[in-house]
């Protein structure tokens, strides 16, 4: 799962996408997962991740964060979507 | 001299091509002779031209709609007021002042922000729906006008007010029909695009005349400025426009003025027949977006505005230039993503 | 470690034109109790949706009504519209409160009289009375509103048959400056059709009119235009009284005062742009007190009101159901609440609130009822927190008409409860069950057995 090219991502949840010229507004656990892909994390890991953290259960997530690559898809930020 | 400091917030930044009245009301209060005026911008959306423009607005802060309801606008302002002190509050935007005269009262006594607009019984009497009573009441030729709500309802009321006649939408369109079946076809137009009720208006040829103008409440008209329009942009909009020598115009001004006791300023459109008659198609509760010009003819009617919302005493202005031109342009600000980034996520710039 | 709450992960394209977060219309802020009692627990106890209505705040809103005219006008009797909510313990607290009632069929008319109204406190509108129901209604000496002249010549009859006398009215429409006029029900004030039925009655002894009642229309925005409404019922009164030498009883201005509900396609939220209960009470005092009748003259004035008086003491409570994601890219929530209660929705923009925390963010969302049909949608765009499968919300201002135009439509009717005015929950209508709806139906002997 991987961000496209120069993506930036500011403290306040403001996505900007350069090639696109489109600008975003994400809340903080968006903000979070658009930077573990930023790290280069498998989509395994950032939901071992958010289990770590937050009070949920797995198919929440994994349904949750399906719905959010799929609107970074439709928004053009990635460009494969499983 | 010393310039008493004052903070005004101002809406109405939307200085496009077809701009609000925000920046032009804020040029002419930076210009004021005796106030010095910090102002406080209050925006609806992210690119208002006017949020940019640092050396006029010095500090901005988004505002909920007036469809979010009074409350939450309350709930905002009281936030920036806590902030910026604001001694008083010019509304500019037309969707807005219904909601800022109801809070004209709470604005004051709960933060002590001044506005200067009329109450509400006023400013609902020169609604489009009821200008030809205000016309009857207050000594000025209106079109007459009538509601309808059906088609079948054009053959009467057309047969009253003669062709060609005007149909018109609630709020926006309008178009001359000549007969009564183009006027039937314009009412299905219009209303499938703005809904009921259609205005079907006698029609009147002549010259468009504007006249910017600002009453203090107690019947008496303290400033106004006519003038032409010279050209006019593909929506209808002054690109250009001249001041005019025009007595009887500035009688009329006068007398609808003083006799509806109109506080604050507002926006007059007449249309002048060849035979010199006076009719008044629209009263606009807010001052036009050329108000700039009437400073330029000596009348700086921003300042008067918030002298008299501050309580100071404002005479009458006795005269203005006339033949004086406003020639509007557009200009290409260069604006970094960062500040659009602060006024979209943080609503303040 | 303790684990953070966990809000599910949004990200919003900013159009241009479009509003930041201080732009745009939030609903967020929850509302956890009604009255001081849990919405959970609500839920949890009568379960999900359930109707909710307020005792106090029926108690509140009569109060102030009434006060804003009594301190107008000296002779002011409200009813209780029995068709904006009909629920007993409903009436009931009306009639507590002094309220009669007002009701447009005989099974209102029934259901007033099984309340403990006296006949003489009910007022019986509408076009649909049988010779039986006003027979009933003679009998009891209730107050009978005219609406057409087949009613009228019908009731003639049974009078002259019967040997009886009634006290009458006779609904009046007019042009007051709202448009559309409604002009189905009684007759016309402007073509003199009024005044041709006052003739008509006033020249049978067996008829008494005491009245005179209009209904201008429904959620009116315009005080204005109960003060023509008042000024013309006066006018008919003023010539009655020239022509007949009989004074009349009452002036029935009826309902219509609007609740803050904001209407679909209002730019403006409902609560910023209608009058008043003060309006309304100024512009109808001060034009009967100085349409110059005599003091000892002066008309009772009589009120419908409904919606403004119940609107906002009934609450519906319901849960999400589930999420999803429209072909356009919208969010879509599914609630266990539609159209099927919720008729009103269909003309307003009901307010939805959660009925627990949330952060600050948002989502603009299609609201969606349980129901397998395209029409049940509740709001076409709303922003709401990020709301999940299981999470409460409340939908506020919905007493007036859903408990009486609900439809037992795929899902049944749930439980109803009021809480009163020491926060103690009184279920007063049961929740629907399949045996409920079996109890009419008969199925012919030969369809009983099926094989598949």
């Amino acid at each position: 799962m991987k961000l496209n090219k120069n993506i930036a991502v500011s403290e306040n949840g403001f996505i900007f996408n350069p090639l696109s010229g489109d600008s975003f507004s994400t809340n903080p656990i968006g903000q979070e997962i658009v930077r573990l892909m930023k790290e280069g994390k498998e989509r395994k890991e950032i939901v071992s991740a958010l289990m770590d953290k937050y009070a949920t259960d797995e198919a929440t997530i994994e349904k949750d964060l399906s719905d959010f690559f799929q609107m970074l898809f439709s928004y053009q930020l990635i460009n494969e979507h499983e | 001299m010393n310039k008493r400091k004052v903070c005004v917030a101002v809406s109405g930044l939307n200085n496009i091509d077809s701009p609000g009245p925000g920046i032009p009301v804020i040029r002419a209060l930076k210009e004021s002779a005796e106030f010095d005026v910090r102002i406080i911008g209050l925006s609806y959306e992210n690119l208002e031209p006017g949020l940019y423009m640092h050396d006029l607005v010095d500090k901005s802060y988004s505002i909920p709609l007036p469809s979010s309801g009074m409350d939450s606008l309350l709930q905002r302002l009281a936030y920036i007021h806590s902030i910026e002190k604001l001694d008083m509050i010019i509304p500019n935007f037309d969707a807005e002042l219904h909601s800022f005269i109801k809070l004209g009262s709470r604005l004051k006594t709960e933060f002590g922000i001044a506005t200067f607009m009329p109450d509400l019984e006023t400013f609902e009497s020169r609604h489009k729906s009821v200008l030809f009573e205000f016309g009857e009441k207050n000594g000025v030729i209106v079109p007459k006008a009538k509601m309808i709500y059906t088609p079948n309802e054009i053959y009467k009321v057309g047969q009253e007010l003669g062709y060609p006649l005007v149909v018109k939408g609630k709020y926006y369109d309008a178009s001359i029909a000549a007969t009564p079946e183009q006027a039937v076809n314009y009412f299905h137009k219009i209303s499938n695009k703005w809904g009921l009720p259609i205005i079907l208006q006698e029609f009147v040829s002549g010259n468009e005349v504007n006249v910017t103008a600002i009453g203090d409440g107690n019947g008496n008209c303290i400033g106004a400025v006519p003038m032409r329009k010279l050209y006019i942009t593909d929506k209808g909009k002054a690109w250009a426009g001249i001041s005019l020598l025009d007595e009887e115009l500035i009688d009329i001004t006068n007398r609808v003025i003083g006799n509806s006791k109109w506080r604050g300023g507002c926006e007059l459109e007449f249309i002048k027949t060849k035979e010199n008659k006076y009719y008044l198609l629209e009263m606009n509760p807010r001052f036009p977006a050329w108000v700039y010009l009437a400073v330029g003819c000596g009348q700086n009617h921003p300042e008067a505005l918030v002298k008299m919302a501050l309580g100071l005493e404002q005479k009458p202005f006795e005269s203005y230039e006339s033949g004086k031109l406003f020639v509007r342009y557009s200009f290409d600000q260069i604006v970094s993503l960062s500040e659009y980034e602060k006024i979209s996520t943080l609503g303040e710039l | 470690m303790v684990k953070l709450s966990y809000e599910r992960p949004v990200i919003q394209k900013l159009n241009t034109g479009s509003m930041n977060k201080f732009g745009t219309r939030t609903e967020y802020a929850p509302f956890t109790h009604i009255d001081n009692v849990a919405v959970k627990d609500l839920i949890k106890d009568y379960g999900s949706p359930l109707f909710v209505i307020s005792e106090q705040q029926i108690r509140k809103n009569y109060q102030q009504a009434n006060r804003a005219f009594r301190t107008r006008y000296p002779k002011v009797q409200f009813a209780w519209s029995y068709k904006t909510n009909y629920l007993n313990a409903v009436c009931k607290v009306f009639h507590q409160e002094g309220a009669w009632a007002e009701v447009v069929s005989i099974f209102e008319y029934k259901k007033a009289l099984g309340n403990g109204v006296p006949g003489n406190k009910i007022i019986f509108n509408g076009p649909d009375k049988t010779e039986e129901d006003l027979e009933l209604a003679v009998n009891n000496n209730s107050l009978i509103h005219i609406d057409h002249f087949d009613e009228l010549y019908m009731l003639i009859e049974l009078l002259q048959r019967i040997n009886k006398k009634a006290s009458v009215a006779i609904r009046v429409n007019m042009d007051t400056g709202v448009y559309p006029i409604w002009d189905r029900f009684g007759f016309n004030y402007e073509n003199g059709q009024a005044w041709n039925a006052i003739n008509k009655i006033m020249s049978h002894p067996e008829l008494e009119l005491n009245g005179l009642h209009c209904h201008i229309g429904t959620y009116m925005l315009s005080a204005g235009a109960y003060g023509i409404a008042a000024w013309k019922l006066c006018d008919l009164a003023v010539n009655i009284k020239a022509k007949w030498n009989k004074v009349i009883d009452y002036i029935d201005l009826g309902g219509g005062f609007a609740s803050a509900n904001t209407l679909k396609g209002s730019y403006l939220q409902g609560s910023d742009i209608i009058p008043t209960m003060e309006e309304y009470a100024d512009i109808i005092s001060n034009t009967i007190l100085n349409f110059g009748f005599k003091p000892d003259e002066l008309p009772t004035l009589f009120l419908e009101t409904g919606r403004a008086l119940i609107d906002d003491a009934g609450y519906l409570c319901g849960s999400v159901i589930a999420n999803k994601r429209l072909s356009d890219g919208r969010r879509a929530t599914i609630m266990d609440f539609g159209v099927n209660l919720l008729f009103t929705a269909f003309w307003y923009n009901h307010k939805i609130t959660p009925a627990q925390e949330f952060s600050h963010h948002t989502e603009d969302m299609v609201v969606y009822g349980p129901l397998c049909m395209n029409i049940d949608c509740i709001r076409e765009s709303i922003n709401l927190p990020l709301l999940n499968k299981g999470d409460q919300v409340v939908v506020h201002r919905v007493g007036a008409y859903n408990m009486t135009q609900w439809m037992q439509f795929i899902q049944m009717r749930p439980n109803v409860v009021m809480i009163d005015t020491n926060s103690k929950v009184h279920l007063i209508r049961d929740k629907e069950s399949l045996e409920t709806m079996l109890r009419y139906e008969k199925l012919p002997l030969h369809l009983e057995k099926i094989d598949l």
